[in-house]
């Protein structure tokens, strides 16, 4: 349904410009929650705004690639077409709702704007559907809320209109960029029950988080970031039980678990090299246990390793 | 001064170092022109906990829980209605000035945003070395003690006299616990560490306070709304809700053994990683709705509008605390079982 092909998006700062994203393929079929993993600044939120052509001009420019969405490449549309797309058929759900909601204008209206944009209908029918689906994502007293500035909510509840927001036109693909990373875990729990039980209508869920936890409990399929490039991609239980990659093990290894043993965590050692360091090689072969020579002048590219599991490593190669 | 305060430390008739006693931390809520006091908000209320030295209590709870209120009453940053805070043998609120700020060199606080607790236009000798300074605490050479901290929390000497904004936020938080590391305290007050952290860094800053514990004999107070962050690290575990401690006790038996409603809860409500199908079939506990407002408290159990175990009992009165060893507990659950 969404192909992203070879995209590339570069940032122009005043020490020079950045790759975000280098040269990243990936697909999301219909009716499938994928994740995107990966620390901060990665280029995992720098990836989602390009499909909705969001980042942000002059500064930030994609450079090459194309992204196909139901047969039509986005990155030729005009900015009346793709403002057609954007909220209908591709919809956002940001990480921190109460930025994301205007401080300025009540629930209702911020909901049946969006309704009104992309429908033909009265102002009053669009009314009744946003109230309808309040009261689907679980907000209590859906009709009072309306009529609420997102000051008065908490949270756990803006969120809860973002989610509406964003499923209201039913739209067949919804980014959620690290939906629940300012909420609290019990929070979190309840509004993935709310994202697992929305799911069954025909949409597709592009999922980014930091948070492998996350991914288990929500994804089909995962895609692991690393420095602006996707260096494992897999079905959840290949990724979880058999990774290739060993920054995605490394990764796995560094989750706190349950344990009240004491022991020390296992850690990936360093961090994160500066967009500005990029090498040509191996982003990761710094950090790597298993670095070789190969991995610092040349580029490891995505190997298939059966069943549409992929990693970028030399290692996988032999 | 850096490596002769083991010794001292290690005097087994004052493993004891902090023992709070009913605490409460009220903040009024004013109205009107005059601004008339109209009610309070009961932010901690009546909390009570212990910490021996080298010792890590945990604090978990949800954010607003007053988890962090609690940390800086401590701290004498917040001030106390009622209670008793006794640090190193003394009842802090019964300090006066002078004294205060001698016991403070002993009491350090490491927060949440790495950046935002760090001044911008302070290089990092500045910033490790402020506290020396003001308490006259230097002999020799201010470089040769920001160093020799730097090293100790893995910072490379070299970037000395670097700015905050140029470091990454692992490195940052490194320079919070360089610090805090400086007036070589007995209690470290460590407010969500790693929460603005990400995985690998969280895991790497992790092992470095408890190097350090281990290397110093520190004593922690750990905040995190992650119960398995903080079942890495503290011995012993306080749940709070609404201002209050509802459970407490020996982290493994909290972990394995969960007894008040909202501790199962939290600890259902991590995601986590199953790499056995067994434990896959985890029962889901999903709490109703958000925490109650400050203003319109609940009657009865604080948590009976969220619990899934309510009973009428709930509603009417407050539970009182079963104990079974070091396992508390604070739920009307227990208070039947155990007579």
């Amino acid at each position: 349904m969404l192909e992203v092909k070879n995209i590339t998006v570069v940032f122009k700062t005043d020490k020079g410009s950045v790759k975000a994203v280098d040269d990243v393929s990936f697909h999301i079929e219909k009716n499938e929650i994928v994740g995107l993993v990966g620390e901060s600044g990665c280029g995992k939120s720098a990836t989602a705004l390009s499909i909705l052509r969001l980042i942000p001009l002059p500064y930030g420019k994609i450079e090459t690639g194309r992204i196909i969405f139901q047969g039509r490449n986005l990155l030729e549309l005009d900015y009346r077409e793709m403002r057609k797309i954007r909220g209908r058929l591709i919809s956002m759900i940001f990480q921190e709702p109460g930025s994301a909601l205007s401080p300025l204008h009540k629930i209702g209206r911020q909901l049946t704007e969006t309704i009104l944009l992309h429908k033909n209908i009265t102002r009053k029918e669009a009314w009744n559907i946003a109230e309808a689906w309040l009261g689907k994502v679980k907000i209590p007293a859906a009709g009072d809320r309306m009529s609420a500035y997102p000051y008065q909510l908490s949270g756990g509840m803006q969120q809860r209109v973002m989610i509406a927001m964003a499923l209201m036109l039913e739209p067949d693909l919804v980014i959620a960029d690290e939906p629940t990373t300012a909420l609290d875990v019990t929070i979190q729990a309840q509004i993935f029950e709310i994202v697992r039980r929305m799911k069954q209508s025909n949409t597709s869920i592009l999922l980014i988080t930091h948070d492998m936890g996350v991914i288990w409990e929500m994804c089909d399929r995962v895609m692991v970031m690393y420095a602006s490039r996707i260096v494992e991609e897999g079905s959840k239980e290949e990724i979880f039980s058999k990774p290739a990659h060993p920054y995605t093990r490394g990764l796995l290894e560094s989750i706190p678990k349950f344990s009240a043993d004491g022991g020390r965590l296992k850690t990936i050692p360093g961090r994160v090299p500066s967009p500005f360091n990029y090498t040509t090689g191996c982003h990761f072969f710094d950090r790597c246990p298993h670095s070789f020579n190969r991995c610092r002048s040349e580029r490891p590219k995505l190997i298939d390793l059966g069943g549409g599991h992929k990693a970028a490593c030399f290692l996988v190669q032999k | 001064m850096l490596s002769g305060s083991k010794i001292s430390r290690n005097n087994p008739g004052e493993s004891r170092l902090l023992e709070v006693y009913d605490l409460q931390a009220w903040f009024p809520i004013k109205r009107g022109i005059l601004a008339k006091t109209r009610g309070y908000i009961k932010a901690v209320d009546g909390a009570s906990l212990y910490i021996d030295r080298g010792e890590t209590l945990g604090l978990v709870g949800e954010s607003g829980c007053g988890k962090s209120t609690l940390a800086r009453t401590l701290l004498g940053l917040e001030k106390v209605r009622k209670g008793k805070i006794i640090f190193c043998g003394r009842n802090l609120l019964d300090l006066d000035h002078k004294e205060l700020r001698d016991t403070r060199k002993k009491m350090q606080i490491i927060f949440q945003d790495p950046l935002s607790a760090l001044n911008p236009r302070m290089n990092i000798f500045d910033i490790i070395t402020e506290g020396l300074v003001e308490f006259r605490l230097i002999e020799g050479d201010r470089a040769v003690h920001a160093k020799k901290l730097m090293k100790e929390v893995g910072l490379d000497e070299e970037s000395i006299y670097l700015y905050p904004h140029e470091f990454s936020g692992g490195q940052r938080q490194r320079i919070n616990i360089a610090r805090a590391l400086s007036l070589r305290p007995d209690l470290i007050v460590c407010d969500e560490p790693v929460s603005a952290l990400d995985v690998s860094v969280q895991a790497q800053i992790i092992n470095l306070l408890m190097d350090l514990r281990d290397r110093y004999n520190l004593s922690y107070l750990f905040i995190s709304h992650d119960l398995s962050v903080v079942s890495n690290i503290a011995q012993r575990v306080a749940v709070m809700y609404f201002g209050r401690i509802v459970e407490s006790g020996l982290t493994r038996d909290i972990i394995s053994n969960p007894m008040h409603p909202y501790t199962k809860a939290l600890i259902n409500a991590v995601p986590r990683v199953y790499h056995d199908e067994t434990r896959n079939e985890k029962k889901k506990i999903l709490l109703k709705g958000d925490m109650p407002s400050y203003l319109t408290p609940p009657s009865g159990c604080l948590f009976h509008t969220r619990c899934p175990e309510v009973m009428d009992i709930c509603r009417e009165k407050p539970p009182h605390e079963t104990m079974s060893g070091t396992h508390k507990v604070c739920c009307h659950l227990y208070k039947k079982r155990h007579g």
